[in-house]
């Protein structure tokens, strides 16, 4: 059990690095998304069934998603 | 081994905090700021829950009658970090627009681009 | 040489952190609050899910400056994006039929599901939050699956407007029945029934249909193309 949770938060952070230096910025969202979804799995683990719908439907769909708008009205690449 | 069994959330969650607060004080470009921001908010939630946490304790849901109640997690903070997950979404749906106007009226989104051509 | 500063700023805050987490032991219960809210909260709401009872019951007051804080954030950012400068508009190619058939099957299953999550949401896992998110997120689907179709504004404003008010007014009803602000004054009825727990559901249904609705016009604000 805890060898589950421990690669799943070397996962996590792993995503969260990856994050930080892409620079195609449609990368980046998806290493976000990616984060918001490897913790709503920790939420159910840590007994959080509300919370983890929750970060579920908001974190990973709709933060993605109006990133997603947004990049379409600037530019797509960092720098 | 017991080290890590009591301690490996706290270390997730403070290794987000630590990588989006990188995020927000080097990098040049406004989104990816923003993107650092919403990885130093799912941080903090985290946090939040895995202080509430009992050992071997269950959901605070009485489903059936009879449910034993003597190991129900605190269901105090999950109250809270429900409100503050709302919020970082409506945080950085703002912060987008205002991102959308800056690039609107100068053409570039680079920071240092943007405090040159001010001065 | 700003990034030099900033690991070891980074490190210094570390060791702070890290040092006053070793305090704080993994497991343990922390607080008596909690202890009082499980034990005593069946029989002072009617609800099961004690988080539920918690949000709209014991602390109403917070998700009441909570939805406030979304109306703002909402209002704002139709405010920021209003342009009297049109941008180039671009050609929108129209959907295969594939595509478009199988939006328009998918629609209403998650409108039905969405709605399941918050009627249910004082019995089961759920609530408000999480089932507005879910229509939400059926509206984004049709945004991106038959692209010519808009949500018309008259009907989202109506339906975030009556949700915010119905809470107002649900509130201000406690005060003229009980004696303060967002009392339970409906009857608390037998525990994991459908219409129990007093004004727990009618809240949470107003507040399925304004986060619902808020977060549909969100995007609807941020896409605007002619």
């Amino acid at each position: 059990m805890t060898l589950v949770v421990s690669f799943l938060v070397v996962l996590m952070l792993v995503g969260a690095v990856a994050a930080s230096i892409f620079r195609d910025l449609i990368s980046a969202i998806i290493a976000a998304a990616l984060v918001s979804l490897i913790a709503s799995i920790l939420f159910y683990f840590l007994q959080a069934p509300d919370v983890a719908m929750a970060e579920a439907a908001i974190g990973a769909a709709l933060t993605a998603a109006i990133f997603i708008i947004a990049i379409r009205r600037t530019e797509r690449f960092e720098e | 081994m017991s080290f890590l069994n009591s301690y490996i959330y706290y270390i997730g969650a403070f290794g987000l905090i630590l990588v989006g607060l990188y995020i927000i004080l080097v990098k040049h470009n406004l989104i990816k700021v923003i993107v650092g921001l919403g990885i130093l908010d799912t941080g903090v939630n985290l946090f939040l829950i895995s202080v509430g946490y009992i050992t071997k304790g269950t959901a605070p849901i009485f489903s059936r009658p009879g449910i034993n109640s003597e190991h129900m997690v605190d269901p105090v903070p999950q109250a809270l970090v429900l409100t503050a997950i709302v919020i970082g979404v409506a945080v950085l749906a703002l912060a987008l627009s205002l991102a959308i106007r800056l690039y609107q009226h100068y053409g570039t989104l680079n920071l240092r681009k943007i405090r040159e051509q001010k001065w | 040489m700003r990034r030099t500063v900033t690991i070891l700023l980074l490190i210094i805050v570390a060791l702070g952190i890290s040092l006053s987490l070793a305090k704080i032991p993994f497991g343990t219960p922390k607080t008596t609050v909690g202890r009082h809210y499980i034990d005593e909260g069946i029989e002072e709401t009617g609800a099961t899910n004690i988080v539920t009872s918690v949000v709209v019951n014991y602390r109403g007051f917070d998700t009441l400056g909570e939805v406030t804080v979304l109306f703002i954030a909402a209002i704002g950012l139709g405010a920021v994006l209003t342009t009297s400068v049109k941008g180039e508009t671009r050609k929108i190619q129209p959907a295969s039929l594939v595509l478009y058939t199988g939006c328009r099957l998918l629609f209403p299953l998650i409108l039905v599901f969405g709605s399941y999550i918050f009627i249910h949401g004082h019995l089961t896992p759920g609530g408000g939050f999480q089932g507005g998110a879910i229509i939400a997120s059926g509206f984004l689907l049709i945004y991106l699956g038959c692209r010519e179709r808009r949500i018309s504004r008259i009907a989202s404003n109506l339906a975030e407007s009556l949700g915010g008010l119905i809470f107002v007014v649900i509130g201000l009803l406690g005060l003229v029945f009980g004696g303060y602000f967002l009392l339970n004054f409906l009857p608390k009825g037998t525990a994991n029934a459908l219409f129990s727990a007093g004004v727990i559901p009618i809240i949470y249904i107003a507040i399925g249909f304004k986060v619902g609705s808020e977060l549909a016009s969100i995007i609807d604000n941020l896409i605007e193309e002619s």
